[in-house]
């Protein structure tokens, strides 16, 4: 108490000088701190990007054969009968639930109000590998007793609720599906972000109606354990194989089949953006450290500026380390009060970007919910060590300056200028 | 009080030396009333740097309240200093940021005295010093005779055995110097062994003791 008594009469001697150094410091946190936002908001952007699915789904869709095998010919249009889902879960051990997606487009009405959109057949486990969202009295997603009963149910995403039913609640009324009357017993308000809104109904009513040959072309599944891209490479390798040898075309054929793994690509985007967090922290501590060499140089001059000063206090007996301890003490106190000053502003900054991102996002008309920014923030984890940076800088760009200070002799001080 | 045997101190430079003090033997006795009179470059302060422990000496012994004091870490130098000797100066060496009660409190500051009680004593020495009004004016708004009282009440706030003065009056006029001798010969009343170190004669004759110095040597000491 006492020493930093003595420590602020003397800053507040020099004002101006104590203010613009500090500054320069308060400079160096605001920019590490908004940088580190502005990674964590590019990050969380694209992180929400992933979320129409779950991360660790896989989806595949067949194709047309291109290469001949085992004496078939080309340009076979394939597609999937329930023996591929199936061949899928005896074969491998990765994937814990999997859907076949039957698609199609059709009218759906209600009364006088129509639309177009992708009615799609689908197991319950759907809901969990696409990431469906369910608010309270918004009803359920297709069940096993559906499946077991072709129940004439139909979850229809919010967007399709608010063209056919205006103010009004779905639930429970009757839409017509194609020709064929439909119950809706739940709203689904995860967006769709590509293409058309869905009205998703049981994978064996869909079989029994629009379907008689039973074949469709897109099998969805979550898959467990694969934490690194190479595992998810292997996976798909192996996915690949048991589909070659299940629909017989050529592993080699690329366009036979087509999978999208979402874990892979989230691994991968992850990578980058761990990078830009890397590389954007790089470029805040250099700041920072521009920041410290001006503390450290200010403190250089203000110590042969008091010369005079530090020998008439060691003449009256100020000890070496009291005179050390005294310059390190307002070297700290410079960078971390001036420090916490750029990270409040930093912080705010963030805050203020933050609310006006929400605002829009509140207001704007934006159906797909893409986004490239979004909850920026900074980590108490890096307050936490931008902090522990501050108090090491002040140490750092105090000692020299100090150690100067120190080897001062009070005669030669104090001799007459 | 002091005791200085054969003290030598020679000043290096890159090409050329200065042997200062060619063999000091002195003795103070406790309460003297001392002062060091010498033509500048006579090593009259060199000595009195030494004694005030701001200098080493390069040879011989120096005892200062029987303490021998030589070799010390700066640690320990700045202890005596703060404990055993106050210093006055010609340009009084107040801090000019700090105000009058602020500047003879400081030696306080180093003894690790709370700042309410170092402010209560400083104001005791700063009436004593008649200066009571002026507590808290910056050096720069007080006249050349106030600011040394002022550094005058900061040599003594910490009960030093030895004052050691260094041209105390060399930039005062005589009126204001011969109240400042006054204040030297009532504080040397109370039992503090006082040493300064002038050329003027006026000052020197208010002493006991005239020390002259020339040439680094003793030459005589003149006792009234």
């Amino acid at each position: 108490m006492n020493t930093l008594q003595e420590i602020l009469a003397t800053l507040s001697h020099n004002k101006l000088r104590t203010i613009l150094t500090g500054l320069s410091v308060s400079w160096g946190i605001f920019i590490l701190i908004v940088l580190l936002g502005a990674g964590s908001g590019l990050s969380n952007g694209v992180k929400h990007n992933f979320n129409n699915r779950a991360t660790n789904s896989v989806q595949m869709w067949s194709g047309n054969s291109s290469l001949p095998y085992k004496g078939l010919k080309t340009n076979r249009s394939l597609t999937f009968a329930e023996k591929q889902i199936a061949d899928v879960s005896s074969h491998l051990t990765e994937p814990d639930k999997e859907t076949g997606i039957i698609e199609k487009q059709s009218t759906v009405t209600y009364k006088s109000e129509y639309g177009n959109y992708t009615v799609r057949g689908v197991n319950p486990t759907y809901k969990d590998i696409f990431n469906l969202k369910f608010e309270q009295d918004n009803g359920r997603f297709i069940n096993e007793l559906d499946l077991r009963d072709n129940s004439k149910v139909a979850v229809i995403d919010k967007k399709i609720e608010e063209v056919l039913f205006k103010d009004k609640s779905a639930l429970g009324q009757y839409i017509k599906v194609g020709s064929v009357m439909f119950q809706v017993i739940g709203i689904n308000t995860q967006k769709e972000r590509f293409g058309s809104p869905n009205c998703f109904i049981p994978f064996t009513t869909a079989q029994l109606i629009y379907n008689p040959n039973k074949k469709f072309n897109s099998i969805a599944m979550t898959v467990q354990g694969l934490k690194t891209e190479a595992a998810n490479d292997t996976f798909n390798n192996k996915l690949k194989t048991v589909m070659a040898n299940s629909l017989r075309f050529d592993q080699k054929d690329e366009q036979a089949l087509y999978l999208y793994n979402a874990q892979r690509e989230y691994i991968q985007t992850m990578k980058i953006f761990d990078g830009i967090t890397f590389f954007v922290m790089i470029v805040g501590i250099l700041t920072l450290i521009a920041g410290i060499v001006g503390v450290s140089n200010i403190m250089l001059v203000s110590v042969k500026e008091r010369t005079r000063e530090i020998g008439i206090r060691k003449a009256i007996g100020a000890k070496p380390g009291t005179i050390l301890r005294s310059i390190v003490a307002e070297s700290i106190l410079i960078t971390s009060v001036f420090g916490y000053l750029g990270m409040v502003l930093g912080v705010g900054l963030i805050e203020l970007v933050n609310y006006v991102l929400q605002k829009f996002a509140a207001q704007g008309p934006s159906d797909n919910d893409m986004s490239v920014f979004r909850d920026p923030s900074v980590s108490l984890t890096y307050m936490g060590m931008a902090t522990l940076i501050l108090i090491i800088a002040g140490i750092v760009a105090g000692y020299m300056p100090a150690r100067r200070a120190v080897r001062i002799k009070p005669i030669e001080a104090m001799r007459e200028e | 009080m002091i005791t200085l045997k054969d003290i030598h101190k020679t000043y290096y430079t890159e090409a050329t030396s200065l042997h200062v003090l060619k063999g000091i033997d002195l003795h103070i006795a406790k309460g003297d009333y001392v002062s060091i009179m010498g033509a500048s470059g006579s090593g009259k302060s060199t000595l009195l740097n030494i004694l005030g422990i701001l200098d080493n000496y390069d040879t011989g012994e120096y005892y200062l309240n029987n303490t021998l004091i030589k070799g010390l870490s700066e640690k320990q130098s700045a202890v005596y200093r703060n404990e055993m000797i106050g210093f006055v100066f010609q340009s009084f060496n107040l801090i000019n940021f700090k105000n009058a009660m602020e500047n003879v409190a400081l030696p306080l500051y180093y003894k690790n005295i709370s700042r309410k009680k170092r402010n209560a004593i400083a104001m005791e020495y700063l009436d004593r010093m008649g200066l009571k009004e002026w507590a808290l004016h910056m050096p720069n708004e007080m006249s050349g005779g106030q600011k040394q009282r002022v550094a005058i009440a900061r040599a003594i706030i910490s009960n030093p055995k030895v004052l050691l003065a260094d041209e105390p009056t060399g930039a005062l006029d005589s009126k204001t110097t011969e109240e400042v001798m006054q204040l030297f010969g009532e504080l040397n009343k109370t039992g503090i062994t006082t040493i300064i170190v002038t050329h003027e004669k006026m000052v020197a004759d208010e002493t006991r003791k005239i020390i002259h110095i020339k040439d680094g040597l003793i030459e005589n000491v003149e006792e009234r």
